[in-house]
């Protein structure tokens, strides 16, 4: 590891199986991000991260500052949520959330000020363990979409020796520019979060993965990195071929490192800390002005959008003040997603808040919205071939349907990470995600039983 | 909210396609026969055109009627029924009376593909269960072969019985030599084109090699079940003939191997998914194929391999099937623990 030319672009080290080859359509990939203007009110759920949800802090009429904790929790798998506009809790009650459920929700009418919490200081980080909390503090969840609290990730037992950090800027999603943006805006704080990390947790090596269809991201992030040759010389720039789920973890893994994670396992597993280039740069930030996780961008794109752009965000917005934003729709869409085309849920309506994992609002018309009509499967096996965990999401929907909880769990059902490359390649259109999480559900009433 | 408003779709991730489409797919496969209809009419003449037409049309026809009867939604627009038209068609002599393909037809479509299910579910090749029904029931019409361009209907051998009848403890090569000289059979150069008796798609290696590449190009088919039956027929025909080219030559390109490797054992629902899979059951039809022909009484032996094979599918699918992401590592966890 230490003959690695500090000057040179890594290639990735192992191909992996499966993928698929799907259009980039990064449309707002020159759009400088834009701050949107603070909202009305925002609408803040008690639950945005993997994990347990938050107890409010706040009851109605109490009056908040930006950065003020207005919910947290004592479980262990939870962060902090925080005020994202100063003014008064107009209420506390259950709100449906962009994937169908409920959850408690603060919401914040805004007094137009965005008055700073007095309490917010950087904190002081001497060691891994402050780090911890600290990144709990902040209510960081992992930027990139899943919502995986951060300090999480970074809490690594002995045992498990960590000698490698991944930092995902492979955005394989279409259309999402943000982590782009990020590399290009923010490419600083990106190698301040690195170095950070990299002092406090003695990594023999930080790989920095971008997919090689953002030539300009790797430019200017080596550029730093070359730089700062003496300070942090173990910090790589590493091109990985475009090819989605290139950014998920496992395959981030296997790509940068030739390791595999083991089934059930964390990248922690194999030695591995894998985070989303926001996260890193938010950690940075965090440490030198003590501001908590309050807004994030987010790529508003889709054919529908009459300003495709990239937004800051309070936390908390409403999508419909987002798409009003952007100058409302120019035709009239008949799919809007919170999320990657891919992976990202379709949501009812826009009165649901944009949340701390929510990295992009697509909408599409009909032409744009992904249907195909149904029809039998023909065993042709591009599903299987394009699953980049060698799974056969048809056998797996076939015991599905006849709830065979043992043959699920021998076929690797739990491994699916529902990137949607299977239903992506399939020529008959079958639903195959809807399929794979039916399988689960399947898996999970067996095990309670 | 206004009523009027139209209410947004929710579906499942994901919300892009590929374009990829059965019909597409079926599509892709009819434009890689079509260099081997041509071939066919060219080298034995209209009626060939007929035997294709009919056996198209029936097969269309019936697919149209079963899924009326049975209430499914109508299907032709997939175009499978054309393909098993045509590949029905390929395996037929020139000779065979109309009323036989329509029987075949009915065969292939009513018996093995609807009545198991439809598209994807039939057990085995339809067209080649067919042709094995007319085989077993009509021997002397489906082995009634004639020689290329002669429509004064002179009865020929195919290639292939030439061989079975040679005698492999001899000097093969000189007695193959011996058969071209005196006409029998045809030089190499005519094997490769098609000019030679027997069915009406498998004559024209030409023809059926750049189909199969369009296929391979377009990736509709993979090359691992092809690769593997044409390789092992090729490698055990050269050792058992003592290393005659000339014989494995004329094995290869005399028979029905090229349509069979590419266009039928190929056929997604009687063929393995995963790669193992695939190279078992390329060989398996590899080995039968070499044996039927070799030791059997038959001179050719495609399509009871591909059938055999078939039917093999979901055994070999069971044996090879894939290990998920991370398992081999979670299992030696095990052990170690």
């Amino acid at each position: 590891m230490g003959k690695l030319r500090p000057d040179a672009i890594l290639k990735a080290v192992s191909k992996g199986r499966g993928g698929i080859f799907v259009s980039h359509n990064k449309l707002t990939a020159e759009n400088e991000t834009v701050r949107m203007p603070d909202p009305e009110r925002v609408v803040l759920p008690m639950l945005q991260h993997i994990g347990a949800p938050c107890t409010p802090t706040v009851k109605k009429g109490d009056s908040v500052a930006v950065g003020q904790v207005i919910g947290d929790s004592d479980k262990f798998l939870s962060v902090p949520i925080h005020a994202s506009v100063s003014g008064t809790v107009e209420s506390v009650s259950d709100v449906k959330l962009a994937n169908g459920t409920t959850a408690p929700a603060v919401t914040i009418k805004s007094d137009g000020e965005m008055r700073l919490f007095e309490g917010l200081t950087p904190p002081v980080v001497n060691s891994k363990e402050d780090l911890i909390k600290a990144v709990r503090a902040s209510g960081l969840v992992g930027l990139g979409g899943a919502g995986f609290p951060s300090f999480v990730k970074l809490t690594v037992s002995p045992e498990k020796p960590i000698d490698t950090l991944i930092v995902n800027a492979a955005e394989c999603e279409p259309y999402i520019t943000v982590d782009y943006r990020e590399c290009i805006e923010n490419s600083w704080n990106i190698m301040n979060g690195v170095y950070t990390l990299a002092e406090l947790y003695g990594f023999k090596r930080v790989i920095i993965a971008v997919e090689d269809n953002k030539p300009q991201a790797i430019k200017i992030l080596k550029g730093i990195a070359d730089k700062d040759i003496d300070k942090g010389n173990v910090v790589r720039l590493m091109a990985l071929k475009s090819r989605y789920p290139q950014g998920a973890e496992k395959m981030m893994v296997l790509s940068a490192t030739g390791r595999k994670v083991p089934a059930g396992g964390l990248p922690s597993d194999v030695g591995c800390i894998v985070m989303n280039v926001g996260s890193v740069a938010f950690v940075a930030r965090y440490l030198a002005t003590g501001k908590p996780l309050i807004s994030r961008t987010v790529t508003v794109s889709g054919d529908c959008i009459k300003n495709p752009m990239n937004l800051r965000v309070p936390i908390g917005t409403l999508m419909q003040d987002i798409v009003d934003f952007c100058g409302g729709f120019i035709k009239e869409p008949v799919k809007i997603l919170s999320g990657g085309p891919m992976m990202g849920t379709a949501i009812t309506d826009l009165g649901v808040p944009l949340l701390k994992s929510n990295n992009a609002l697509l909408c599409f018309s009909k032409k744009n919205a992904g249907f195909k009509p149904e029809s039998q499967c023909i065993h042709c096996g591009r599903c299987h071939n394009a699953c980049p965990m060698g799974l056969m999401p048809t056998e797996i929907e076939k015991y599905a349907a006849l709830k065979d909880a043992e043959t699920l769990v021998s076929l690797g059902t739990a491994v699916c990470m529902e990137c949607g490359s299977c239903a992506y390649s399939c020529p008959a259109g079958k639903p195959l995600v809807q399929h794979m999480r039916l399988a689960k559900s399947v898996m999970r009433e067996a095990g309670k039983r | 909210m206004e009523e009027e408003k139209k209410l947004l779709t929710v579906s499942a991730s994901p919300h892009v396609k590929s374009p990829a489409t059965v019909r597409g797919i079926m599509l892709d496969v009819i434009i890689s026969l079509i260099p081997a209809v041509f071939a066919g009419i060219a080298v034995f003449g209209g009626r060939a055109a007929a035997v294709i037409a009919v056996s198209v049309a029936s097969c269309v026809i019936f697919e149209a009627i079963a899924v009326k009867i049975m209430k499914k939604p109508m299907c032709i627009g997939d175009l499978s029924a054309v393909i098993t038209g045509l590949l029905l068609a390929f395996n037929l002599p020139v000779t065979i009376p109309l009323w036989m393909c329509v029987l075949g037809s009915f065969v292939a479509i009513v018996v093995v593909k609807q009545l198991f299910g439809g598209i994807g579910q039939n057990f085995a090749n339809p067209a080649i269960t067919a042709r094995i029904v007319l085989l077993v029931s009509f021997a002397s019409a489906m082995t009634n072969f004639t020689s290329p361009k002669a429509f004064d209907a002179v009865t020929s051998a195919t290639p292939l019985s030439f061989l079975g009848n040679l005698d492999r403890a001899g000097d093969i090569t000189a007695e193959i030599m011996k058969l071209v000289g005196s006409g029998d059979l045809p030089d190499l150069f005519k094997m490769f084109l098609g000019v030679r008796a027997g069915c009406i798609g498998e004559v024209c290696s030409a023809a059926l090699l750049l189909g199969a590449v369009y296929l391979m190009v377009r990736r509709v088919i993979s090359p691992i079940i092809p690769c593997c039956f044409i390789g092992t027929v090729t490698v055990m025909m050269f050792a058992l003939s003592g290393g005659s080219f000339y014989f494995t030559v004329y094995e290869v390109l005399g028979g029905g191997l090229l349509l069979g490797a590419f266009f039928m054992a190929t056929d997604y629902s009687t063929s393995p998914i995963n790669k193992k899979g695939k190279v078992l059951f390329g060989i398996g039809c590899g080995i039968i194929t070499s044996v039927i022909r070799l030791y059997g009484s038959l001179p050719e032996g495609v399509s009871y391999s591909i059938l055999l094979m078939n039917v093999m599918c979901p055994l070999i699918e069971k044996f090879t099937a894939p290990k998920y992401f991370g398992f081999i590592k979670s299992k030696k966890k095990k052990e170690a623990a």
